[in-house]
């Protein structure tokens, strides 16, 4: 973190100082999700034996693929901010709509996986959930609440890479003014990192 | 570049020219309006909890409306008042000021904290009359409880959740404004000690409401879905939800706290006319409130069921965190030593924040020891330390620094002699009401009860009685000031001989602050020919 006093910025635009926002607000959604992990710690020490049923529940197939799915989304969108900085609008175009496209994809899968357990009838209080042990239907708490709240961090992204997107066609997104490209960029990292610690958690847990 | 200043300028006129601006001294302002508001409000339901008091039987108000009672002056006073009352009023409007900066580091960014903070904040009150009943269940929402009662608390902590979020992003525009917006020559020992502490205030809102604004949006989650995490039904365990609800919420303490001494800090040199003492210990406390604070939260929850290891553990580090609270203390008490103090209003409250703030950090001690805690959890002993600590120390130090900084802030003068009057029944009311409480807590009064046995009468009768006398001395205050802002006479640019940057710009400040971008040196240096 820059701590020597720096200049005033010069016009409006200080991309350090963005940055640094950025950074800042990835801590907080860190923290955000740090106390579901918590929690996950804490009942998984409690019932290791139910999270291990839990996680054999899970469709491992669809968590695989979305892991790959996300990950590639993770790479088109750096290639997408590397590209802008070089100069190729039209690649980093292209990528940045890939990873609209995956997203979408990760998404799709969320929901066909999530209708597939709901009508299993795997959902928080559900009779068939409730006929379960605790640690079981904690398990699946957790699952809906975490797989949620990322799926929701998932939507977001998805609508401030579009909205990248349209900037970069308007051409206010160029490559000497890419500051706001690499913090979106920055963010759907974000989203991958915390699926890849979900993954673990859930569907590698059996 | 204009000279008019921020109150006159720019394009627009009315009330679009302050809901729309992103000027960071009209969002202070944005702030202070809407808070002297909210907190009226908070301090009449605290006055109708004191006239319940008043009898034992039979009671004026229903039990189920006294729970409302307390819930709403708690999530109001917390949430709306005493959290984001000086960062968010002066650390927006002092803190690019006080770095040399035009604005901070995200202005847009900054309008939309403050709506967040309306939205909260009209949420919370949409909460009290929709749904079947009230939220009853305290500011701390706790499960089972906050799961199960048919009080509208789902809005209720929703309307928490959104303040938290208007929270974190003051927090981060504050900690890249100073990190990128400081004018060249203030180096990090050169800024002033407010800075200091709404830094370290700054990284707690960022790094601590995650993990409420998470707890709550559960405590949602339970309630619609019942996902089970913190009810012991299936399996959840409501421990954890005190767990996380006091990670976040005692070092919310030091967000409370720590902006308050930085503007106690700004104020007895000025009226000392004397440099700080121990510049470099003060600042350095502020860091290290912020991080120790952050892990004190189990002294909460000593007669929870935490393990005995557990409760040692916090217990010391509670009384580490004393320390350089302490440390502050002992600073302003030695910069008033061989001092030429002048006992001006800002002065008089600012003296008084210290004398109750020691009060209510000596309480907050004793609890800290596990066996005093079992005696007291649950009291008036509780509730008189946090007033202490909340009204007495940051409410005090509000209201030093609206004394100090309302010259800047409207270009008006308050009657001197008026807000020194005030001072004496808030002072008095004050201590009848709160001391009232740490001895009634002391003899057993559970806290929350709506109606109290016979040999706790006499303390109660005190109390309310004191409860008049502090809002009949609030009321005096801000009337005083509120006339000033229509009637009060044109103030000078620098009415205390401060040094700080703000002294050396016009009054009101001009919309750009500063036409050329400050040099500074040594700060706190009150003989005019050493600063040169």
């Amino acid at each position: 973190m820059s701590g020597a006093a720096s200049d005033a910025p010069a016009g409006h635009k200080d991309y350090e100082g963005s940055k640094l926002g950025m950074w800042l607000f990835l801590f907080t959604e860190i923290l955000l999700f740090g106390g579901l992990f918590i929690l996950y710690s804490a009942y998984w020490a409690r019932y290791t034996a139910d999270f291990h049923r839990g996680g054999q529940m899970l469709n491992l197939g669809i968590g695989v693929a979305n892991t790959v799915v996300l990950l590639t989304s993770s790479m088109t969108v750096a290639i997408s901010v590397s590209a802008m900085q070089q100069g190729n609008r039209r690649l980093s175009i292209w990528c940045l709509a890939a990873t609209v496209l995956l997203g979408l994809v990760f998404l799709g899968n969320k929901a066909i996986e999530w209708s597939a357990e709901i009508g299993e009838g795997l959902y928080p209080n559900s009779p068939e959930l409730l006929a379960r042990p605790h640690g079981e239907q904690l398990f699946f708490g957790l699952y809906y609440s975490m797989t949620g709240l990322h799926g929701l961090h998932v939507i977001a992204g998805i609508a401030v890479l579009s909205f990248m997107l349209n900037s970069i066609r308007r051409n206010t997104i160029t490559r000497t003014d890419y500051g706001r490209l690499e913090n979106a960029g920055l963010y759907w990292h974000l989203v991958d990192v915390i699926w890849i610690f979900l993954l673990p958690l859930f569907y590698l847990s059996a | 570049m204009t000279t008019r200043s921020y109150l006159e300028a720019g394009d627009r006129r009315g009330i679009p020219a302050w809901i729309l601006s992103t000027d960071h001294k009209r969002i202070g302002v944005l702030y202070l309006a809407a808070m002297m508001f909210l907190f009226l409000v908070a301090v009449t339901i605290g006055v109708l909890m004191r006239v319940e008091q008043l009898t034992i039987a039979p009671p004026l108000f229903p039990p189920q409306i006294y729970n409302a009672f307390f819930t709403v002056h708690g999530v109001i006073m917390i949430f709306m008042f005493v959290l984001p009352g000086l960062p968010a009023v002066f650390g927006n409007f002092l803190l690019p000021i006080m770095v040399g900066a035009r604005d901070v580091a995200f202005p847009r960014l900054n309008l939309l904290s403050w709506y967040f903070f309306i939205t909260g904040a009209v949420l919370a009150v949409v909460s009290l009359f929709t749904g079947s009943a009230p939220p009853d269940t305290g500011w701390t929402f706790y499960a089972p409880y906050s799961i199960r009662t048919g009080g509208n608390v789902s809005l209720a902590v929703f309307a928490a959740f959104v303040l938290g979020l208007s929270s974190i992003l003051t927090g981060l525009n504050f900690i890249t404004t100073i990190h990128r917006l400081r004018t060249p020559s203030m180096t990090w020992h050169r800024m002033p000690l407010f800075v200091w502490a709404i830094y370290g205030t700054a990284w707690i809102q960022v790094l601590a409401t995650p993990i409420i604004g998470i707890t709550l949006l559960l405590v949602i989650l339970e309630r619609v879905f019942g996902i089970g995490v913190f009810d012991p039904a299936k399996g959840g365990d409501p421990l954890l939800y005190q767990h996380l609800f006091w990670i976040y919420s005692h070092p919310a303490v030091y967000i409370m706290i720590l902006p308050a001494m930085g503007a106690i800090t700004e104020i007895i040199p000025t009226f000392a006319h004397r440099t700080i003492f121990g510049y470099k210990a003060i600042a350095y406390s502020s860091i290290a409130i912020a991080a120790l604070g952050s892990l004190v939260w189990g002294h909460h929850m000593f007669t929870s069921g935490m393990s005995t290891a557990a409760n040692v553990v916090f217990s010391l580090l509670t009384f580490l965190v004393a320390v350089p609270s302490a440390i502050k203390v002992f600073n302003w008490t030695s910069t008033l030593y061989k001092g030429s103090i002048e006992v001006r209003p800002p002065m008089l409250y600012a003296l008084t924040f210290i004398f109750l703030f020691t009060i209510g950090g000596l309480t907050g001690l004793m609890q800290g020891a596990v066996n005093v805690n079992q005696h007291v959890h649950d009291t008036y002993f509780i509730v008189g330390h946090f007033h202490y600590v909340m009204l007495g120390g940051t409410g005090m130090g509000f209201f030093a620094a609206l004394l100090y900084w309302f010259p800047k802030m409207f270009g008006k003068m308050y009657n001197e002699k008026a807000a020194a009057l005030a001072w004496f029944p808030i002072f008095v009311g004050f201590n009848m009401l709160y001391f009232s409480m740490l001895v009634l807590g002391y003899m057993g009064m559970p806290r929350r009860y709506y109606t109290h046995l016979p040999q706790y009468h006499t303390g109660h009768v005190i109390a309310s009685i004191g409860s008049f006398v502090l809002a009949f001395g609030l009321v005096i205050l801000l009337g005083d000031l509120l006339v000033a802002l229509f009637r009060g006479k044109k103030a000078p640019q620098n009415p205390w001989n401060g040094v700080s940057l703000e002294w050396q710009i016009p009054t009101p400040p001009p919309l750009e602050n500063f036409e050329e971008i400050p040099t500074v040196g040594r700060p706190y240096v009150f003989n005019q020919e050493a600063a040169r």
